[in-house]
């Protein structure tokens, strides 16, 4: 008999859970339930689905990570495994931190056999496919409640309230109600066995909570596809690839909702799966030339193939939105796993010099932002704007401010002339920088009988738009760009800075850190851990590239800065010394802070490598040193 | 060619269209191609197909890749837009363009190195994507702006300047267009303004995906003896079938045709397409029957040209995907917009 459980080490809303599922045996619903009920109990939590690039048979997994706090950023370790996959089982086992918790099918006699391999930890075994046996006749139906039969059993042992579970079934399968009841059924055999025969709750715990309150759990895409949606984008153009393409089939989704006219049933937006990234991106310059709002989304592999075109878009300064969900490469590297790896490929994007607009969503709610403000850039700046997401936040569900919309907000479609605008002009030049703010005014084909048109080209022209050869018309052109260049600063969103290491008498802290996008899931838990070992760090959010005085100004007032990212090479750390050199950033202030293993960065991580960078540094400084004379 | 600016006055004697204008109005900068080229012809043809429609000659989309053929926009309706894009790739541009505004006509020029080769993948898509629009491939079998190398369409076994023989099979993207579903679909030859002019008017009108590949010889590398792409060549060879005209609504035209027997194929604005059938023993509406007659007469060394295909009730894009009648451009936060109400039963549902 085991010992029972003192109060005082019941932990309530603080633990990992890891589902070890075969890809396709519909595990990825029951799972997503488990961390939504949780989220209806009020109890911060998010998914993430570690997935191969497979449709059926391959291992998949599903992490929950649970946090009152709201540190929901990846952990390492499990203290719940639910190992449904033979194939997978050691490698599960061994997730497990000691103390954990191993629920498996006691049915199968691989898991009754490799019950030996830890003593640390404690087996649960249900006999899930007995159970089913005599309850559904139907061999696929007895496949799929197996999901269905753990997430009963889950219920009763982390106390998670059956009835919301059971609302979250009727949210399902509204509509086909014929399947509730056997879920029901499903769910309490598994909720019953476990009351029957597992006696005691785990010693992790779920209990309702007030710390999500009116927050909303979504995945990055869907946000960013709503705000496209809101930006008033009306040419979707893309080509099917991982991790992206939830984006567009959301896009389509909502615009097939949001934008049908109510009397002739016809859409306001033109959804195109292209041949390839290539035509997508066509597309959408295309679209832009001619005044419509058009975006593409795609990954790294699709960013190369529309260098070309990006490079035209930048030249012949025509507005197009690009979402980049990132993945790990090169070549299709790991199409499944995260990584923020283009960030030097999409900012000097084609050939020749370019300079490309970059926004770094971090969170759902910043996905939507960014999107509906990527249009209003694009138009603003007559370039290019990519967005760059990645796969973590793109493609699972994140904790997230609810959307929001100002209902008085205009598009800001830039500087286009209208036909009473040209009546009014003596002459039209498309590229002469009348405003000092290096963006000329455009018009749109069709607009004026005989003014305004000009022939958009990506070879060399004047002013006029006539095309030349010529080196100081050329020159002047380029130069002209990087004033639109130092424009965009202004306009885009600012980096987030917090100067928390900062003390109340505002002695400079000499040390902050630097990050962007999905890293900050895990920042603000890595922050309290180095905190907790009296290490103070001011810290800085990238938003977007190019960067702003504020970048400038952070890194000047800090010796040491540690830069997080998700690649290999440190990429945002050689943009800043490449664009910021001439501020003074140099190289040595910068540390590398890497992790690209494919999943998302942990706070751990993150913690482990400051630490041992800073306790390095110490015993360097501690060393005797011993002077040479020669 | 000529760097002198064209005059602007009116000659006394050109005649003025329904909409008030004269020739003149429809055309461009001045050509900076080699004198006597073909793709002139063709620009020529152009002016004087959308002059004799009366079209307002700032209401198209001009659209063209990368090549000789290619810079030709900048060469007629001087008083539309044109977008010199990236090589094979303004099938793309046009589809995006001409999502954007429906209501303008929809013109990509492109060349045989832009769409048999480097673009044509695209050239296949656009063509099943059925984008409204006329696409004219100016096709002289080379590369003339980077001096001569065989291109995609050359015939196997026609030669270069220097004599040596092209060593592979030609694409034939006429016989291509067919088999992809396009809904008109020509060839014509630069040397023919007659056929030519017409077919231009036909291919505009038509509502749907219209395709004329023309036989466009270029002078300087292309126009010798043993190049099947020569002028000389074409007056031998070419095989008229079908001459097409547009006929416009009420509007009864004197076609100064020959003998030979005519058949109106009515378009959705009441318009007629007039064709002139040349052989009877050719039927421009069956697909399978043109592909094979373009096969035989082709082993006997003939070019077949004129409309060579038509099917005029047809879906383009914008009926394929349902798009609204008002052009997207111009679409406004009223319309794009679905506002807070909808906003937050979005996020509702996320809850």
């Amino acid at each position: 008999m085991k010992p029972a459980i003192k109060p005082k080490d019941i932990i309530y809303n603080d633990f990992v859970i890891r589902f070890a599922n075969v890809n396709g045996s519909g595990s990825a619903s029951a799972n997503g339930m488990f961390a939504h009920a949780i989220f209806r109990m009020g109890v911060p939590v998010t998914g993430r689905n570690i997935f191969p690039s497979n449709i059926q048979g391959l291992p998949t997994w599903f992490e929950v990570r649970v946090n009152e706090r709201g540190h929901l950023g990846r952990r390492d370790g499990a203290d719940i495994v639910v190992a449904m996959n033979a194939e997978t089982y050691v490698q599960d086992v061994d997730a497990l931190l000691p103390g954990g918790y191993l629920v498996f099918d006691s049915s199968k006699p691989m898991a009754r056999t490799l019950r030996a391999r830890r003593s640390d930890i404690h087996h649960i075994g249900i006999p899930i496919a007995n159970l089913l046996v005599h309850e559904f006749a139907d061999a696929k139906q007895r496949a799929l409640f197996k999901n269905i039969v753990y997430l009963g059993a889950l219920a009763e042992l982390l106390e998670i309230d059956m009835d919301v579970l059971k609302h979250m079934v009727d949210d399902q399968y509204r509509g086909k109600d014929a399947l509730i009841a056997p879920n029901y059924h499903a769910l309490d055999i598994g909720s019953g066995y476990a009351r029957d025969y597992l006696g005691e709750h785990l010693r992790f715990r779920v209990r309702p909570s007030d710390q999500v309150g009116n927050r909303i759990i979504v995945d990055g895409n869907t946000s960013a596809a709503l705000g496209a949606l809101y930006g008033g984008a009306s040419v979707c153009a893309w080509y099917p690839i991982t991790p992206s393409t939830s984006m567009a089939e959301a896009f389509e989704k909502y615009a097939a909702q949001h934008r049908k006219d109510p009397d002739s049933g016809q859409i306001k937006a033109a959804v195109v799966q292209a041949e390839d990234e290539l035509s997508a991106i066509g597309m959408v310059i295309g679209a832009g030339w001619n005044g419509a709002r058009a975006f593409t989304c795609t990954s790294g592999p699709g960013v190369s193939l529309m260098n070309e075109f990006l490079g035209l878009a930048y030249f012949a300064e025509i507005p197009a939105v690009l979402f980049d969900i990132q993945r790990a490469g090169p070549s299709t590297g790991m199409p499944t796993r995260t990584q923020q790896s283009d960030i030097l490929l999409s900012v000097y994007a084609s050939h020749g010099d370019t300079k490309q607009i970059v926004l770094l969503p971090s969170s759902p709610k910043e996905c939507f932002d960014f999107a509906a403000d990527a249009f209003d850039l694009a138009d603003r700046l007559q370039t290019p704007v990519l967005v760059l997401s990645d796969l973590d936040l793109g493609m699972n569900d994140h904790l997230s401010e609810p959307f929001e919309w100002d209902a008085e907000r205009r598009y800001d479609r830039g500087k286009v002339l209208s036909a009473d605008d040209l009546d009014r002009m003596d002459q039209f030049s498309r590229y002469l920088d009348v405003d000092g703010d290096g963006i000329g005014y455009r018009t749109l084909p069709g607009a004026h009988p005989d003014k305004g048109a000009f022939f958009t080209r990506g070879t060399s022209r004047d002013e006029h738009a006539a095309y030349t050869e010529a080196p100081e018309a050329y020159i002047r052109n380029m130069e002209r760009l990087l004033v639109k260049w130092d424009t965009a600063k202004t306009l885009v969103p600012k980096a987030e800075i917090d100067q928390r290491g900062t003390d109340a008498n505002a002695n400079a802290n000499d040390m902050g850190v630097i990050y962007y996008g999905s890293t900050e899931a895990a920042m603000g838990e890595a922050l309290e851990l180095l905190s907790e070992r009296g290490i103070q760090l001011d810290a800085m959010r990238i938003r977007a590239v190019p960067f702003g005085d504020e970048v400038v100004r952070f890194i000047a007032a800090h010796e040491t800065l540690f830069v997080v990212e998700q690649n290999r090479d440190g990429q945002m750390r050689q943009l800043l010394i490449a664009e910021l050199g001439e501020h003074g950033v140099a190289s040595q202030s910068l540390h590398s802070i890497l992790y690209y293993g494919g999943l998302a960065i942990s706070a751990g991580e993150i913690y482990e490598q400051i630490l041992s960078w800073i306790e390095e540094q110490m015993r360097e400084r501690m060393r005797p040193r011993v002077l040479k004379f020669s | 060619m000529t760097f002198v600016a064209k005059p602007t006055a009116r000659h006394p004697s050109l005649k003025i269209n329904e909409i008030g204008l004269t020739r003149r109005d429809y055309e461009g900068s001045v050509s900076t191609l080699c004198a006597g080229c073909g793709h002139d012809s063709v620009s020529a043809a152009i002016v004087s197909a959308c002059a004799e429609l009366g079209l307002p000659p700032h209401k198209f989309l001009k659209i063209s890749g990368i090549g000789c053929s290619s810079k030709t926009p900048n060469y007629f309706l001087g008083h539309s837009h044109g977008f010199n894009s990236v090589h094979g790739r303004m099938p793309s541009v046009a589809t995006g363009a001409s999502l954007a505004n429906k209501e303008l006509y929809c013109l990509g020029i492109s060349g045989d190195g832009d769409s048999a080769s480097i673009g044509f993948g695209q050239f296949a898509h656009i063509v099943r994507r059925r984008i409204n629009m006329l696409y004219i491939v100016d096709n002289n079998g080379t590369y003339g702006l980077t001096k001569g190398q065989f291109s995609a369409t050359n015939d196997l076994g026609s030669t270069s300047k220097r004599g040596v023989p092209n060593l592979y099979e030609p694409i034939d993207l006429v016989s291509m267009a067919m088999q992809i579903g396009a809904t008109f679909v020509a060839r014509s030859f630069s040397g023919d303004k007659r056929q030519l002019v017409g077919l231009i008017k036909a291919g505009l009108m038509h509502r749907g995906f219209s395709f004329i590949d023309v036989i466009s010889p270029c002078v300087a590398f292309n126009n010798h003896n043993g190049s099947t792409k020569s002028f000389a060549h074409m007056r031998n060879m070419q095989r008229e079938v079908v001459s097409a005209d547009y006929v416009a609504p009420q509007v009864e035209m004197q076609i100064d045709y020959a003998a030979g027997e005519t058949e109106d194929v009515t378009m959705p604005d009441g318009a007629h397409l007039r064709l002139r059938k040349l052989h009877s023993d050719y039927d421009p509406h069956d697909r399978l029957h043109a592909i094979n007659y373009l096969g035989e007469r082709g082993r006997e060394g003939e070019v077949v040209t004129g409309l060579l295909y038509v099917k005029s009730d047809t879906e383009n894009t914008h009926d394929i995907l349902n798009l609204v009648d008002t052009p997207l451009n111009s679409l406004d936060e009223e319309d794009l917009c679905p506002g807070l109400d909808a906003l937050e039963s979005i996020n509702q549902s996320f809850r």
